[in-house]
């Protein structure tokens, strides 16, 4: 077993027969973080002693549990209570968080190694980490290309090999975008099933935290470890977790899956498209019924979400006011002037805009042509899943349109970053499961860049979205492709 | 209804100061650049009759969340002004915020 290709059940599984030492896995693991962490910019911090200790009393038998000793690295903006939890600003350049996030905290009483923290965009605000005040991180699979965003780092760590599993955070398809571009498996659980308690807030009833892993059964057992109604978050759900939602090999009898024009677009790289189309007849030579499904209000989940994120981020991010924490300018005037240069100087241009475009759609004149009537279609958007999800049990489509961009390529044209999220963001608005799946490759410049399918499923339905998943996975090779890292 | 305004930069000079965030000149101007063609691409939604359409907050139908009204513990003081820029232990410390009156 080679352990940085190794699943994370094939590695904890290793570690509980004493097949080899916690130890001598996280030490792989920080040496391969080593080699490949400068050239490609995944890891802000590593917490290499901490990792080793944690490593050491799993060996001991002191630390047990469903993930002891797998190593894991986390998105920069879950809290920790050791470390620094920076969200790639500068704002939060020296924070060191009072608490640890619900979801990591999981991690570790369940026996996870934590080995760091992964490089994204500032705030979780972009689809190409290359708006993090820590410089862009680099796609393993071809270093002159983006790696996705935000959760870039948490991708690039999952794709390069340097951690068994990552975990993200998906407001608009930070998790799932990333994955489609990195190659490997991320999902967004429905909105409230994992704790936001600690994770740093950039859209309140957008944002939510998943893994990134090589495998369907990988997310699965994340999922059961996370997932869970929280008393420090009042928004996580009360729906109880099915004990069942880790045994994905149990094929869903006569599952259909929904085919919606809207996303078969002629925008999609034929690449994209292809692999779509193989999904379809994946899907079909394996028992599911085929149907057609309508979203005719998909076109509008861009600017939808680019309302309803805005307005949530400028409220969100009102705390940042260079008193209570974070960066503070060191020539104020006054109160009002302490707070306008710290937030200047320590936000980056795409946080500044988002919190300008938030703060004009809810300002006064504004806030029915813009906010509530970004409200009223995202209720529609929402409706027509509703709709959708009584013919069929999970709508197959692309993650994204194309393979990875070239670092650059779109970072001073905002409308078109955006339109990065197209088969993405709705899930987010109506708080459904999505989950992308590495469907190969495509030739682009000489370089093999990966391509991602997407499920998406109804909310609270992980479990049935997982095995559909899974169905896919066991019938082709692609989850088994790896970058030239 | 009519096709959104698009925004000036005076509006972005507005919006800056409710989002207490100093703006240089040049930032005025890229800003609302860029702004206007994302406000642009944002009149779509003015296609859509949107009448008697339940606004969604939130994808969770959730009322009031009350936990028991029991006593914990708090934040500690030392650890709440851990991360503070400029403190005056226990305070958080600021610039001069009323003017030279007469004491009280």
């Amino acid at each position: 077993m080679n352990p940085t290709d190794a699943t994370l059940i094939e590695l904890r599984d290793a570690i509980a027969e004493k097949k080899v030492s916690a130890v001598e896995i996280t030490r792989t693991y920080l040496d391969r973080i080593e080699k490949h962490n400068g050239a490609l910019n995944v890891y802000h911090e590593v917490y290499a002693d901490r990792a080793l200790d944690r490593a050491g009393q799993v060996d001991l038998g002191e630390v047990t549990g469903a993930l002891a000793g797998v190593p894991i690295a986390i998105k920069d903006l879950l809290c920790t209570d050791y470390g620094h939890t920076t969200c790639s600003s500068k704002m939060l350049a020296n924070f060191q968080a009072p608490y640890t996030a619900t979801a990591v905290r999981k991690l570790e009483d369940a026996g996870a190694v934590i080995l760091g923290k992964t490089n994204m965009d500032e705030f979780a605000m972009g689809s190409s980490t290359e708006n993090s005040a820590c410089g862009t991180t680099l796609n393993p699979w071809d270093t002159s290309r983006v790696p996705g965003g935000s959760s870039g780092g948490s991708a690039a760590a999952m794709a390069a090999g340097l951690c068994a599993a990552s975990i993200g955070t998906d407001t608009g398809g930070s998790i799932r975008q990333p994955a489609a571009l990195c190659g490997v498996v991320g999902m967004k659980p429905t909105y409230g099933r994992i704790s936001r308690y600690g994770l740093v807030a950039f859209a309140s009833s957008l944002d939510q935290v998943g893994p990134f892993t090589r495998t369907v059964a990988d997310t699965a057992l994340l999922l059961k470890i996370m997932m869970g109604q929280d008393a420090l978050d009042s928004t996580s759900a009360s729906v109880p977790v099915p004990e069942d939602v880790d045994r994905v090999d149990e094929t869903p009898k006569g599952f259909r899956i929904g085919i919606a024009k809207q996303y078969m677009s002629d925008a999609n790289d034929p690449a994209v498209a292809a692999a779509t189309q193989q999904a379809i007849q994946v899907y079909k030579d394996h028992g599911a019924t085929i149907v057609e499904v309508d979203l005719p209000h998909t076109e509008y989940g861009i600017p939808v979400y680019y309302i309803v994120a805005t307005a949530e981020a400028s409220s969100n991010l009102a705390r940042y006011d260079g008193v209570h924490y974070g960066h503070r300018t060191d020539k104020p005037g006054d109160l009002i002037d302490l707070y306008c240069r710290s937030r200047a100087e320590g936000f980056g241009d795409e946080v500044k805009r988002r919190i300008m475009l938030g703060t004009y759609a809810l300002s006064s004149g504004y806030y029915d042509a813009y906010y509530n009537r970004a409200l009223k279609v995202r209720r529609l958007i929402s409706n027509d899943f509703d709709t959708a999800f009584e013919s069929c049990d999970a709508i197959l489509c692309p993650t994204t349109t194309g393979p990875a961009f070239k670092i650059g390529e779109m970072s001073d044209d905002p409308l078109s970053m955006y339109l990065n999220d197209v088969y993405t963001v709705n899930c987010n608005l109506a708080g459904n499961v999505g989950i992308t799946l590495p469907a190969g490759t495509t030739k682009v410049d000489g370089r093999d860049l990966p391509i991602g399918v997407q499920l998406l499923g109804p909310a609270f339905d992980e479990a049935r979205l997982l095995r559909i998943a899974r169905v896919f996975e066991a019938a082709t090779d692609h989850h088994r492709a790896r970058p030239p890292v | 209804m009519s096709k959104a305004k698009t925004i000036t930069e005076a509006d972005v000079r507005h919006v800056a100061k409710l989002s207490r965030l100093h703006v240089s000149d040049d930032e005025v101007h890229h800003f609302t650049e860029q702004l206007a063609a994302v406000l642009g691409y944002i009149g779509k939604l003015n296609e859509l009759d949107v009448d008697g359409v339940e606004p969604m907050a939130h994808p969770l139908e959730l009322t009031n969340v009350l936990r028991p009204d029991t006593e914990r513990p708090g934040m500690a003081t030392d650890s709440a002004l851990a991360n503070a820029p400029a403190k005056s232990p226990p305070f958080f410390k600021v610039p001069k915020v009323l003017g030279d009156g007469p004491s009280a």
